[in-house]
């Protein structure tokens, strides 16, 4: 496809990409049917895209590269003057779609984020500070006096990021003094110099402030699109659309936006499916057999020092609960080895609680499905523990030790450590699997318990090949 | 609320499925903490006022900027005697609490989040739509634990605590006590002994109780020095060509001094084979390692060995960094490093993270150890001894012994006796100021609320202007 150029010098839109939207409301624009669906599932491929460059662990720099080729690659049209439409569009669609539940909310969250923060680094020094205005954000920069005082610290600061030392030209020195609850992205990296409470952001760190409120105005809508939504009808649509959309294609809509919805997520494998429960005495067998890597290691870990921390029993847990444990087994499998460490008594007390909690017997009751890779893989495993994702948080040793445990070859070692030297962790799972089980996975693996199911599923057909 | 309902009410959260046992069959445990001594403890000791006082937050008062449902929505969470462990319990003032916790004697009591309904009430708006019953406020809360340190103490493992290593505790309360104070602005902070084998931290700033779960993750990730997992090689990481201003100060302010001038001889870090290994494996460059390992192997030490071994060889290992040929390299970092990975605090990340995690509650008694969860002073936390905190039967004797010579009125007797020392500390220096400030922002609320009316009424009559 030709990129038509703008005829009427927009200032916007030179190549076609779309420049950063803040999405305050939903537009008044006629929408064809056909639009509406095609639009949002281009948007859709980019947030995949975005997802899937996250879970990979990429860098702030590389992450910037993808959004510009995904963009690139599907939010173009072929007239210029519709590129912002389409934007807008798609993005009001999709938060129709996954404003439903608390996965989807947080999964479109997060991926839309991401691709404002990419969007915003990529504008003008003055569509940034436009942007600035309009999402309220009051730029005070710190006075001469000010940044005088804390001139050592800022430079220690940005020193220990590897960044230019703030005072070699002026834009430099412009710093902005903020509350530090809002840019917790620079102040768990410990990117910013925090001083009673006000964290200094650099200009070129500002744009944390921005997806802070990008985020929390979005999460807001979220919930609100959520409230007036249900049961989803078209009538959910934002009153300016409905009206845009004609009278007899009303109907149409619904059945949409449910696939849509399904689409991408993939299941969340709450429930066990399509196999038959397990029970307490084959869970050492299938444990060898079937279980990831993630969850064999956490499993033997269990087994050896009869106790694991919060993540680990949470990323198991639920994994075992997914696989088709019942709570009742599950208690008696996870007390069996709990209280060889702390004691009956104490696992009653302190641990129990959370294991029916995982299963929706305590607190909340909503919100406990077996963790995906992509959960699991940007997980911070700490001292002490022992869940996250083996292909990416073990050390090279380590891991070739614990795959060779698995039984995988020295061939395919090497392809699988290629594959994690590339953070193509999930990969690198998939080669894992098909060696051990001399058969593909061309689907990939993207669930612990997708990986089990697989699995399960390739011995069965073995089974009955014999 | 009658009993009756508690016990319905909790019913599915229960494994052994009996709620009350009867209390009153005095089967005397054996144990140092048993109902008997509870009932005693929490009779005329336990400082449950103040602790309504603390969790009200200036909410109990009868101005009009009160809001009177605060305490209510409060989760406090009990362990009884009998193993039975009810959460999502809650009370609208201190009398109901106290009768509960008179009546009903347990061994433990956590506390939660505030809610934004009711906890005990939750599940008649579960009904009413999703979302409705969830924390709105918590305290930020911290967590360490000695038992997170066993691959750095020799003195002791597991739950064991000693005086050698009793001050990893104290460096971790200056270092993050500080950083609360002066990195992030916090006032409000009270440090509490477990009981046991580590220290709870409480954030109690208006500002701190409303953070998000994202926010608390951010200051957790902004305490985290270590990365990676039991399985990855490397613990502590100092990546970047200059150290963050708040791991500068942690390090010459506290970290350095205490592993040169304590640490590194009470736990004899390395005098023996096994013990250096530790540390040389830090050392990313083989040939300095075996520099090192060649000098210490060698038997006869050639300086004076009047010196400490500990101290000689550490000199020795920073002059071989530091040295000229290594300077280059970035080799220096790797003492910052290993000082780091030995005395760093080592926090509990899951507890700080989310705002509906349970903390328990200070001045509970510690079941195993019958010791009093005392408050500590940040600022003269070296003086702080887990040995010789106030336990039960101890408090009990002074009690017994304190009633028969005097008849004091039940008010004062906590402070006559060893405890009084605690509460006097808790108040003066923790729930006061606390109070203060509450009564402050209580006032300043209202005077807003009194300026709106005011303009409101300017706006009905124009011409009152
Ligand atoms: S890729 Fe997924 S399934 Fe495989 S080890 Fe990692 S987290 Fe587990
Ligand atoms: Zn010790």
């Amino acid at each position: 496809m030709e990129i038509v150029r703008s005829q009427k010098k927009a200032p916007t839109t030179v190549d076609a990409v779309p420049i950063t939207q803040l999405y305050k409301s939903a537009p008044a624009l006629e929408v064809r049917l056909e639009d509406f669906e095609q639009f949002a599932i281009d948007r859709l491929r980019v947030l995949k895209g975005i997802s899937d460059g996250l879970s990979r662990g990429k860098k702030h720099e590389e992450m910037q590269k993808l959004v510009t080729d995904l963009l690139r690659a599907n939010m173009r049209h072929p007239d210029p003057s519709e590129v912002i439409n389409k934007d807008i569009i798609s993005h009001f669609v999709l938060r129709l779609v996954y404003c439903r539940t608390e996965d989807l909310r947080k999964w479109f969250l997060a991926n839309e984020t991401a691709l404002f923060r990419c969007r915003f680094n990529g504008e003008s020094a003055e569509v940034q500070r436009a942007l600035m205005s309009e999402l309220d954000i009051p730029h005070k920069a710190l006075t001469k006096a000010e940044f005088e005082n804390a001139r050592d610290k800022l430079s220690q600061v940005a020193r220990s990021i590897n960044q230019p030392l703030p005072g070699s030209t002026t834009a430099d020195t412009t710093f902005f003094k903020v509350p530090f609850e809002e840019v917790p992205d620079l102040v768990a990296g410990r990117r910013v110099y925090i001083h009673k409470g006000h964290a200094y952001v650099a200009m070129n760190q500002v744009v944390s402030l921005l997806v802070t409120k990008f985020r929390s105005h979005l999460s807001r809508a979220l919930v609100l699109t959520n409230r007036s939504s249900v049961p989803l009808t078209v009538v959910s649509l934002p009153r300016k659309w409905t009206s845009a959309v004609k009278e007899q294609e009303k109907d149409r809509l619904s059945p949409i936006v449910e696939a849509l919805c399904t689409s991408y997520l993939g299941p969340d494998y709450s429930q066990p499916r399509e196999l038959a429960e397990m029970s307490i005495k084959d869970i050492d067998q299938v444990a060898k057999t079937s279980f990831p890597l993630c969850m064999r290691h956490l499993f033997e870990k269990l087994r050896e020092d009869h106790h694991l921390k919060h993540g680990g029993r949470m990323q198991l847990g639920l994994f075992l609960k997914g696989v088709g444990l019942k709570l009742d087994d599950a208690l008696a499998f996870w007390k069996a080895e709990f209280s060889q460490k702390v004691g009956v008594e104490r696992f009653d007390k302190e641990y129990a609680y959370s294991i029916r909690h995982n299963y929706g017997k305590e607190g909340k009751r909503t919100d406990y499905t077996p963790y995906s890779c992509q959960k699991i893989i940007s997980s911070t495993p700490g001292v002490g523990d022992h869940h996250g994702c083996p292909y990416r948080h073990f050390s090279e040793e380590n891991l070739r030790a614990a795959l060779y445990k698995m039984g995988v070859s020295s061939r395919a070692m090497e392809d699988i450590m290629d594959k994690v030297r590339n953070r193509h962790y999930q990969l690198a799972c998939t080669l894992t699997f098909e060696a051990v089980h001399s058969s593909s996975c061309d689907a990939g693996i993207n669930h612990p318990n997708q990986y089990y199911i697989d699995s399960q599923k390739a011995l069965q057909s073995k089974v009955n090949c014999i | 609320m009658t009993r009756e309902e508690v016990e319905n009410e909790t019913d599915d959260m229960l494994i052994d499925g009996t709620v009350e046992q009867q209390r009153q069959d005095d089967k005397a445990v054996p144990h140092e903490v048993n109902a008997n001594y509870l009932k005693a403890y929490y009779g005329k000791l336990f400082p449950v006022t103040d602790i309504h006082k603390w969790l009200s937050y200036g909410n109990d008062g009868k101005h009009p900027a009160c809001d009177e449902s605060y305490f209510g929505r409060r989760e406090f969470s009990f362990t009884l005697e009998n193993d039975v462990y009810l959460r999502f319990r809650s009370y609208n003032s201190a009398s109901e609490l106290e009768k509960y916790i008179k009546d009903s004697l347990p061994f433990k009591i956590d506390i939660g989040a505030v809610y934004s309904v009711d906890p005990s009430k939750r599940f008649a708006y579960a009904q009413s739509g999703d979302n409705v019953f969830t924390p709105v406020e918590r305290e930020l809360v911290f967590d360490i634990d000695i038992s997170d340190y066993d691959d750095v103490r020799y003195c002791c493992s597991g739950a064991g605590v000693c005086l050698d290593c009793w001050p990893l505790m104290t460096i971790a309360i200056k270092v993050i006590d500080t950083a609360l104070r002066d990195d992030f602005g916090f006032n409000h902070i009270l440090w509490v002994y477990s009981g046991r084998r580590g220290v709870h931290c409480w954030v109690c700033d208006a500002r701190a109780r409303r953070l998000s779960n994202e926010q608390r993750g951010a200051i957790v990730d902004y305490f985290r020095v270590y990365k990676g997992s039991e399985n990855s090689n490397k613990k502590v990481s100092l990546p970047g060509p200059a150290l963050h201003p708040f791991l500068t100060t942690s390090y010459t302010h506290f970290l350095k001094p205490f592993f040169e001038e304590k640490l590194i001889h009470s736990q004899n870090l390395l005098s023996t084979e096994e013990r250096y290994e530790k540390i040389l494996e830090m050392i990313p460059d083989e040939s300095v390692a075996s520099e090192l390992r060649g000098k210490w192997q060698d038997k006869k030490r050639s300086s004076n060995s009047k010196e400490d071994i500990n101290i000689h060889r550490w000199e020795q290992l920073k002059n071989l960094l530091q040295s000229g040929k290594h300077k280059a390299t970035g080799l220096r970092r790797c003492i910052e490093e290993i000082v780091f990975a030995y005395t760093y605090p080592r926090l509990d990340m899951e507890v700080s993270k989310h705002m509906n995690h349970l903390l328990k509650a200070p001045f509970c008694v510690h079941p195993k150890t019958g010791r009093v969860c005392v408050p500590i002073d940040p600022n003269r936390c070296e003086e702080f001894d887990p040995t010789t905190v106030p336990t039960l039967s101890g408090l009990l004797e002074e009690l017994n012994s304190g009633a028969s010579q005097m008849q004091i009125d039940s008010e004062n007797k906590s402070d006559t006796i060893s405890l009084g020392k605690s509460i006097k500390l808790f108040k003066s220096s923790f729930l006061h100021p606390l109070l203060k400030s509450c009564k402050v922002q209580v006032f300043l609320l209202q005077c807003c609320l009194f300026l709106q009316a005011f303009l409101y009424f300017c706006s009905i009559f124009p011409a009152f202007k």
